[in-house]
């Protein structure tokens, strides 16, 4: 495990020095912001006519969108770049597991996103100033919880398409395809039948999500986070394996 | 310290290296010489517990690098030929990181030995993305130094340099090969000559002659050459060679310059010497060629269709 913490703190402290790293959080914080002030607006506007106060959706909706994009361009240059610089050499000839390699690589990035999402955090709190009797705590709790389940998940994924490609353009595309498939796989569930279609209802990557931002926990949800996860870190790990073999 | 008994690796359906056995002794520098593309970095990578092979069994340290990966890493240092290193990062982050992965206890203090070592400690807080390709080079030797390994495997440690870096770095291989096993791959034949115990040179994926440098010189020379020189258009001079008994091929390399192979443990000097007088010629220079490790290389691997490059390094070296 020691070896996973090392990677970890390397790959986290990399984010801070990454322009990419810079860029991407910049332009969420952007876009969160214009969608809060215009939410917030419209909000504004309705509670002229009803008796309406705003909560805590109005922060996670937009985010939940804006981290489909976001997740492909903070994972894509994980494992890729360092097969492309040829540090990937480096790594695997050191006494480094390879699941300890991937574990390292999904927890830094996995940290880097706990710290945006930490940042974040600002909106519910205005929020909270400017709705009276404020927000409901619940519902902020759950919808974080939500957020950091599927950040988990989409980390893995994000890792697991990086170690097969080199180039990171690649690993980005994919990445957003693999990504809005969970999210739209659904749909075609009731074209399928028996187990097929359970197991469609099953992936359904919004429907997990939707629990938590409804304000509740749902021990399926989190196991359905934690297997996606872990699937994917497998699937990161026996590509790696691969490769050597290759 | 290093065994290998009847490798095989297979990249789809071409084969890289083909049943390779050769043993390396600790404290001996191993030389693994061969044209681009014959199967060293392959090889290598299979000793450094990168990737395992198709077949055949490799020991290193006395660990498998199958079964024993881990351990095989535990004991080896290892500098790729991409120098791979993190631009981003200062050089002592980047050695600590490196010694923190191989679980190094006080890790600062060792990245301060290796950086001595290397003659790199003024740098330690500069960037890796600002040094130049020799001190990446030592950066990298650097690493492969941090946990004290039993052997050492380096692909082509001075491809790149400077001859000035070229030099620094031989020196500092020799020092670190008297109390290590090294596995140094090159295409320049002199370095192998200057560094190496023992030479094993490798064509297609295969052992093609394995020596001490010295013997190979001896043993492949065979037949002596001697070069002719004589003033003027040296017309008629081939034909008064060619007369002289046991002589073998001649070539004509300029104008009165000629190259002429004599039979092995005879020196033919004296009869040329007389016989080209005799006839009327200015003779001006008359001595035997020895055959270089360069030419006994170009020799065995001489199907390759492209030759090893010769380059202004090897010569400067």
């Amino acid at each position: 495990m020691r070896n996973v913490w090392i990677i970890a703190r390397r790959e986290y402290k990399y984010y801070f020095i990454s322009p990419v790293a810079y860029v991407v959080a910049f332009f969420f914080m952007l876009i969160l912001g214009l969608f809060f002030y215009l939410n917030m607006r419209g909000a504004m506007i309705q509670a002229a006519y009803q008796a309406y106060a705003p909560d805590v959706q109005i922060v996670i909706g937009p985010m939940v969108t804006l981290l489909l994009f976001v997740m492909p361009a903070v994972t894509m240059r994980s494992i890729a770049e360092e097969m492309r610089m040829g540090t990937m050499e480096l790594l695997l000839t050191a006494p480094v597991k390879d699941w300890e390699l991937v574990l390292g690589k999904w927890l830094g990035a996995f940290f880097f996103m706990l710290s945006l999402l930490a940042v974040t955090l600002i909106f519910p709190l205005v929020l909270n100033f400017l709705v009276k009797p404020g927000i409901d705590q619940g519902l902020l709790v759950a919808g974080y919880l939500g957020l950091i389940m599927m950040v988990a998940s989409m980390i893995a994924i994000g890792v697991f398409i990086s170690s097969i490609f080199n180039n990171q353009l690649v690993v980005f595309f994919i990445s957003l395809i693999v990504m809005l498939a969970l999210w739209f796989v659904s749909q075609f569930a009731s074209d399928a039948a028996g187990l097929g279609n359970q197991l469609l209802t099953y992936l359904d990557f919004p429907g997990h999500f939707n629990n938590f931002y409804q304000g509740i926990i749902n021990l399926s949800d989190i196991v359905y986070f934690l297997s996606l996860t872990s699937f994917a870190l497998l699937l990161g790990t026996v590509s790696i394996e691969i490769r050597r073999w290759r | 310290m290093i065994e290998v008994e009847g490798l095989i690796k297979d990249y789809g359906p071409r084969r890289a290296i083909n049943n390779l056995t050769f043993k390396a002794n600790p404290g001996e520098i191993l030389g693994f010489l061969g044209p681009n593309g014959a199967g060293k970095t392959t090889t290598m990578r299979i000793l450094s517990g990168y990737m395992p092979p198709t077949w055949g069994v490799a020991r290193v340290a006395g660990f498998d690098v199958v079964d024993q990966s881990l351990e095989v890493r535990k004991h080896v240092g290892y500098l790729p030929e991409t120098v791979p290193l993190y631009p981003d990062m200062t050089v002592f982050d980047y050695l600590k990181y490196m010694a923190d992965l191989r679980h190094i206890k006080n890790a600062e203090d060792r990245v301060d030995d290796v950086l001595d070592i290397v003659h790199m400690e003024e740098r330690a807080d500069g960037y890796i993305s600002n040094l130049s390709k020799g001190m990446r080079q030592r950066i990298g030797l650097a690493q492969a130094l941090l946990h004290e390994p039993d052997v050492l495997i380096l692909d082509e440690p001075t491809i790149g340099l400077d001859p000035a870096q070229i030099r620094e770095v031989r020196t500092l291989i020799r020092e670190i090969g008297k109390q290590r096993t090294v596995l140094l791959s090159t295409h320049i034949l002199s370095e192998a000559q200057q560094i190496c115990d023992r030479v094993l040179i490798i064509n297609k994926g295969e052992i093609v002659v394995e020596d001490t440098p010295e013997r190979l010189q001896a043993g492949l020379a065979g037949a002596q050459r001697v070069s002719v020189k004589v003033q003027g258009d040296g017309d008629g001079l081939e034909k008064i060679i060619k007369g002289i008994p046991g002589i073998g091929s001649i070539s004509v390399k300029a104008e009165g310059f000629l190259e002429v192979e004599s039979p092995p443990g005879k020196d033919i000097r004296p009869v040329i010497a007389r016989d080209v007088i005799h006839a009327g010629f200015d003779l001006l220079e008359l001595k035997t060629i020895d055959l270089s490790l360069e030419d006994i290389f170009i020799q065995l691997t001489r199907d390759e269709p492209e030759p090893p490059s010769t380059d202004d390094t090897e010569e400067e070296a």
